[in-house]
């Protein structure tokens, strides 16, 4: 599904991302690791098309097509949906409006009619109890006046509504405590199937503990050094990230 | 009556009342540049007004004398061009506008906007002065209505016809609530006012239709400056809306009008505006200077008014439509969207002087700046001795986009009575890149995503136009804001 070669990336001409390699399948979980800096935002910010990166060499396939060229609303349109790490906050946008019109636009990019009031609000209700998402919360302003664990629980919310194809969570854990960690990794698993996929960004292995990865990469100074199952992150959390430097100049080792 | 017919009978009711009026009855001639004594005698004259009305002018002209020696007002947030009133023609006939065959003929530019605020052809050829098809002048139709208002006994009609049909009311109520002396650019309109609406609604009667689609047709021919009056006698009712939201340009930049309105016991009078004047190139150079004195009365008590603005045009917008409580139990609603960009200034509010007790007041301002537009609020709110248990409640919002703008809040709160109660509430919030990315990343288009934007913050004040008028006000907030951020 997923195709990263060799990309090169910076932002503020400070590059990043040097040489990332990566592919994801459909049905697959990735969990990507790494220090501060390591280019793990980078990564998710530029496969959501984000302005402020250059992409300075590489090329990314989705579905075996080029989205490097399509605006950010395009990719979304194709299936790839970001869990931002720091979701902002819209006041007088309802969230139901809000995810309504992101429904249609989409819907309008594929040449589909647009979903009809009764069904829509079917599926916000449907949705909302999937995920655990407050009905409160789902009438109120887009994240105004949420809490950070509020804003997350409602990235994976839009998650349900949006139903894409490739779900990249930029560390959606950070910032959650037990409780609310449980009721994101409870969505991502019920949102899980076989034909779509996840790319877990996180700095720690415990969201890993609930949501089981079929690989583990790390990052490290702009490329994937590591690459193994949940293991690996077990190693990395009794370790630390410094024994890396010696693999950085290598290849890919994959365990 | 349904929706069309009734667009086609206002309209064709409006062309020929504007031929009757006074376009054939003038000399072609245009008076020289220059204000003086005789400018507005001259004015007077050709229009053939009585001698009351000429007496009232020159007060007028007296008044602005005065100011002028006084000196311009120093306390705005902007900087006040200089005005060079002896370089500005007080007296032009108006222009019939030119003839065009068909929309092809019309700047692409403008077909353009027109096309994104929704505005049906019919009304573009009319608003760009392509003929229309004989069908509509259909004169039964236009009969029918017009006896409609007349058996309710309304008089809607240009102020020059008022004043000659209906002098008693005018005089009555002329400068009653905007005297002479208010402001020099409330007397210079005194003394040179060229035409404007007067409308009367008799007591208990509410009118049946919106005074709104009139002045879409009539924008283009909109002088410089308008001297209007609204009055809705007892327990009556009257919705009127001025101005468009297609881009009206202008070679007159000073446009000095004034607006009054007087609701007497129980009657309710609410005045909408759309603005889009042209705001000047990106430098600011060339834009319209949109000084406005508007102005209501609750003279009974339980009157109602409500000024509700669209402001989206002008160089510069400076304008404070408020209202004088003076009955008991009297309300007023102000409700307003001043957007600003490119190098627009706006320096607009209200007053409330609640006089009367029990008297109520709301307050709703919301602007909007982006690029380097700069926007301030600027609102008295005044409890006087008298005005037991008044209540006011303010609320001015600022939505900021990118990082240049400004926007500025000038509250005044004077609190004569211990019973009073004064409310104020402000936000400010920004739109930058990273919403707008937020947005995108959800599947949402750049202008698809700016209009949300503006319109979940706009939405308060926008429900407050006559309906139709909310949708094209939605979309015109939308395409002024088009390539604002990023």
């Amino acid at each position: 599904m997923l195709e990263i070669k060799n990309l090169h990336a910076a932002v503020d001409n400070v590059p990043i991302l040097k040489g990332l390699n990566l592919t994801v399948k459909a049905g697959e979980i990735h969990a990507i690791m790494g220090p501060n800096g390591s280019g793990k935002s980078t990564t998710a910010s530029i496969l959501a098309g984000h302005p402020a990166y250059t992409v300075t060499a590489g090329d990314i396939q989705f579905n075996n097509r080029d989205i490097l060229s399509l605006k950010p609303e395009e990719r979304a349109a194709e299936g790839i949906f970001l869990a931002f790490q720091y979701p902002i906050e819209i006041p007088g946008v309802s969230n139901t409006n809000f995810l309504r019109t992101a429904i249609q636009e989409i819907r309008e990019y594929k040449g589909l009619e647009p979903m009809d009031a009764r069904t829509f609000l079917k599926m916000l209700e449907e949705k909302r109890n999937l995920v655990q998402f407050n009905k409160e919360l789902a009438k109120r302003s887009l994240n105004e006046g949420f809490s950070g664990g509020e804003k997350k629980r409602n990235e994976i919310f839009q998650l349900a509504m949006l139903e894409p194809q490739l779900a990249i969570l930029d560390e959606t854990d950070s910032g959650l405590d037990i409780d609310a960690l449980r009721v994101v990794a409870h969505g991502v698993n019920t949102l899980r199937n076989d034909k779509n996929a996840f790319l877990i960004i996180t700095h720690y292995q415990r969201l890993l503990e609930y949501i089981e990865p079929d690989f583990v990469h790390v990052l490290y100074k702009g490329r994937i050094v590591l690459s193994g199952t949940r293991e690996l992150a077990k190693e990395l959390e009794a370790k630390g990230y410094d024994w890396l430097e010696d693999i950085y100049e290598a290849e890919q080792v994959i365990i | 009556m349904n929706a069309t017919e009734n667009e086609k009978v206002i309209n064709s009711v409006i062309g020929s009342d504007y031929e009757f009026g006074f376009i054939t009855d003038i000399e072609m001639d245009l008076l020289p540049a220059g204000l003086s004594e005789k400018t507005v005698r001259a004015i007077s004259e050709k229009k053939n007004e009585p001698e009351w009305l000429l007496e009232w002018r020159l007060a007028g002209y007296r008044h602005f004398k005065r100011l002028l020696k006084k000196g311009m007002p120093k306390w705005q947030n902007f900087n006040l061009p200089e005005i060079d009133f002896q370089a500005i023609t007080y007296y032009a006939a108006p222009k019939k506008k030119a003839s065009l065959a068909s929309m092809d003929e019309v700047d692409p530019e403008i077909r353009a906007t027109f096309e994104k605020l929704g505005i049906s052809l019919y009304e573009q050829k009319l608003m760009s002065g392509v003929a229309v098809d004989a069908v509509f002048d259909s004169v039964s139709v236009a009969t029918t209505f017009k006896r409609e208002l007349k058996k309710l006994g309304i008089i809607f009609c240009s102020f020059s016809e008022a004043v000659q049909e209906h002098p008693e009311l005018v005089k009555k109520y002329l400068g009653s609530v905007v005297p002479a002396g208010d402001n020099i650019f409330a007397a210079l309109n005194a003394a040179v006012f060229s035409d404007g609406s007067f409308a009367y609604i008799p007591k208990g009667v509410r009118c049946p239709m919106e005074l709104s689609t009139y002045f879409r047709i009539n924008a283009g021919n909109s002088g410089q400056f308008e001297r209007t009056l609204v009055i809705g006698a007892e327990q009556s009712y009257v919705s009127y809306l001025e101005g468009c939201t297609a881009p009206q340009r202008d070679e007159n930049q000073l446009h000095a009008a004034v607006v009054e309105l007087v609701a007497l016991k129980d009657a309710e009078v609410k005045y909408a505006t759309v603005q889009n004047w042209y705001p000047g190139d990106k430098d600011g150079k060339g834009g319209i200077f949109n000084f406005v004195t508007k102005r209501g009365i609750c003279k009974g008590d339980g009157a109602k008014i409500s000024w509700t603005q669209v402001e989206t045009g002008s160089a510069i917008t400076w304008k404070y439509p408020g209202v004088i409580l003076k009955g008991n139990y009297s309300s007023a609603e102000f409700y307003s969207i001043a957007i600003t960009k490119n190098k627009q200034i706006a320096d607009t509010g209200t007053k409330m002087v609640h006089i009367g007790a029990h008297t109520k007041s709301r307050i709703i301002s919301k602007t909007i700046s982006s690029d380097k537009g700069q926007n301030s609020y600027r609102g008295l709110v005044h409890m006087g001795r008298g005005a037991d248990n008044a209540r006011n409640f303010t609320q001015c919002d600022s939505l900021l986009i990118g990082d240049k703008c400004g926007a500025h809040t000038f509250p005044y709160i004077e609190g004569k009575n211990k019973s009073a109660q004064v409310e104020h509430e402000a936000t400010t919030t920004r739109i930058g890149e990273e919403q707008i990315f937020y947005l995108n990343q959800r599947g949402i288009r750049q202008e698809k995503a700016i209009a949300l934007i503006v319109n979940g913050y706009a939405k308060e004040v926008l429900n407050n136009l006559p309906m139709e008028f909310a949708v094209e006000a939605q979309k015109l907030l939308a395409i002024s804001l088009e390539n604002s951020v990023g």
